[in-house]
């Protein structure tokens, strides 16, 4: 249905990390260095996962694509600009929704609105027309607490596409949701990535819920994280949740476990 | 995104509320234990053989209110305008006191310590010299007022502020939210719950302050009225005082809890409020 990846990612990338490092520095302990000259050309329209395992630096290199945090040394550029500061044509999402509990669902999907003092108006009708392509139709006036877990979640992915942005910043967000509703949100961001073809940066914990979502995964050794492999998934699209029981599904996962076998981190006695 | 399943519904909070009890039986437990309390204490005082100058009945309180009510009158309004100034001030110097503490790292180095050292100075013991330099009018009792509520106020608008949620913030900032934006549209609503249990402990306190400044010096006020009465050997008048006190200390204390569900009724304090309440 859909050509094979991994050829958008030569020519001009939409997001360059070049040579990045950060280093924590604190008075009461030794520098921690979380990330060690990591380089990774995400291309235009490119869905790329990054797997690791915890500490790896896997958050702090996309809080640095963000510019909410700056490298230690080397360079990021989004659109070929270097990121210097807060770059805001992104939507992130969190594990943590993070949404304003004091907002309504629909006045949380309207935040950037506010911030950027534009016309409420103008945007009302595509949040509203988000929240119900995400299931939520009735329920902008309800408060985050009337919502489940899942329901909050999709909140806060509206909420990243309000504005249209070309990349998305994507934290584990499904990380703290029930096994089920986490499929079901894997099949939604896989529709909505394929109608939109939006650059997602997308990390998570689960191998196959890489796998299942993206052009490329990127296997992030322990701290300090290097990228220890890139593995091309090139399964055809839209996958299907019972792709993963076949076998081309299976060499995919299996190779990015033995990656991560091979830094001991998996004993399986 | 369309989707179904996921989209379960409203959750079980609905299912707390048996827990706390229906709406008749969240008035009527207190509303018994109150009455059973009382009905002990008229009993004890008509056929105990305790001595009214002791301690009168409860009926004969009530009618020495209803007896006095002009000058307890007179006297409360004097009261609730120095504990309801005492208090405002508190609020208008604590939160901002707070933020600064919050934002201004030099601030806090300088001013937290002494904060602490302020607040640990017995207010009763400071009032007389409060007395002296501010005469024996109301702005003495204002000031008391406020020295001895204004603390819970800046310690909790403190927690409150740094309490949002990293990623609220860095969301707000990836917007290109300013440091004001952040401030106005996640610090200061998520600290509102916090800076409300401040305020509703400052709005007791307020009264305790009010009435230590009457003690040490005054010609007005309920604590006046009461060591008028106490001079005299009218316990029933004291016990109307005090019996006066509370319901105004009581009607301070619900008008910001009001407040507080009107401003924060999207947090979980409100909304078990409410449930005990039996609302929603």
């Amino acid at each position: 249905m859909l050509s094979p990846n991994g050829a958008t990612t030569t020519v001009d990338p939409f997001v360059r990390i070049q040579s990045v490092e950060k280093v924590f520095a604190s008075r009461r302990r030794a520098a921690l260095k979380a990330l060690d000259n990591v380089s990774l050309d995400i291309g235009a329209g490119e869905f790329v996962s990054i797997v690791g395992p915890s500490g790896c630096g896997k958050s702090t290199l996309m809080m640095m694509v963000s510019g909410l945090t700056p490298p230690s040394a080397g360079h990021i550029a989004i659109d070929s600009k270097e990121v210097t500061k807060p770059y805001t044509n992104l939507g992130i999402v969190f594990q943590r929704d993070a949404l304003l509990e004091w907002r309504t669902v629909l006045d949380n999907v309207l935040f950037q609105v506010d911030i950027r003092h534009e016309s409420r108006s103008a945007s009302t009708p595509r949040a509203i027309e988000l929240l119900k392509r995400a299931g939520l139709g009735g329920f902008e006036k309800y408060y985050p607490w009337e919502l489940s877990g899942g329901m909050r979640q999709r909140v806060a992915i509206c909420r990243a596409l309000l504005g249209d942005p070309p990349l998305l910043l994507m934290d584990e967000p499904f990380g703290a949701l029930d096994a089920m509703t986490r499929e079901q949100m894997n099949l939604d961001l896989q529709r909505l990535w394929l109608d939109n073809r939006k650059t997602v940066l997308f990390i998570t914990h689960s191998i196959s819920e890489a796998v299942f979502l993206s052009d490329r995964v990127v296997v992030m050794s322990p701290r300090p994280g290097k990228i220890a492999a890139v593995v091309t998934i090139d399964l055809p699209r839209p996958r299907k949740l019972s792709m993963r029981e076949g076998a081309a599904f299976g060499r995919h996962v299996a190779l990015i476990r033995e990656t991560f076998q091979g830094f001991g981190l998996l004993k399986e006695d | 995104m369309a989707s179904s399943s996921g989209v379960d519904g409203k959750t079980d909070h609905a299912e707390l509320l048996p827990v706390m009890g229906s709406g008749y039986a969240s008035y009527l437990y207190p509303l018994i234990a109150t009455a059973v309390l009382f009905a002990v204490w008229e009993l004890a005082t008509r056929y105990g053989g305790v001595s009214s100058l002791i301690l009168p009945a409860p009926s004969r309180i009530l009618a020495t209110t209803i007896d006095q009510f002009p000058v307890l009158l007179h006297m409360s309004i004097v009261t609730v305008l120095e504990f309801v100034l005492g208090f405002i001030l508190g609020v208008a110097v604590g939160v901002p006191l707070g933020a600064l503490i919050v934002y201004a790292r030099p601030v806090e180095m300088a001013i937290y310590p002494l904060l602490v050292a302020f607040q640990t100075i017995p207010k009763a013991a400071i009032a007389p010299i409060l007395i002296v330099w501010l005469g024996t009018g109301m702005t003495s009792k204002v000031l008391i007022a406020f020295a001895i509520s204004f603390f819970p106020i800046v310690v909790d608008t403190i927690i409150g502020l740094r309490s949002a949620a990293p990623e609220t913030i860095y969301l707000a900032r990836a917007m290109g939210a300013t440091q004001f934006q952040i401030f106005w549209h996640v610090r200061f609503p998520n600290a509102l719950p916090a800076i409300f249990g401040g305020l509703k402990v400052a709005s007791t306190l307020a009264v305790i302050g009010a009435i230590v400044g009457e003690f040490v010096s005054s010609d007005e006020g309920l604590g006046y009225l009461v060591l008028v009465a106490n001079g005299d050997l009218n316990t029933r008048l004291v016990f109307a005082c005090v019996f006066v006190l509370t319901v105004l200390g009581l009607a301070f204390y619900f008008i910001i809890e009001a407040l507080e569900r009107i401003f924060v009724s999207w947090h979980v304090s409100a909304r078990q409020a409410d449930a005990a309440a039996g609302g929603k």
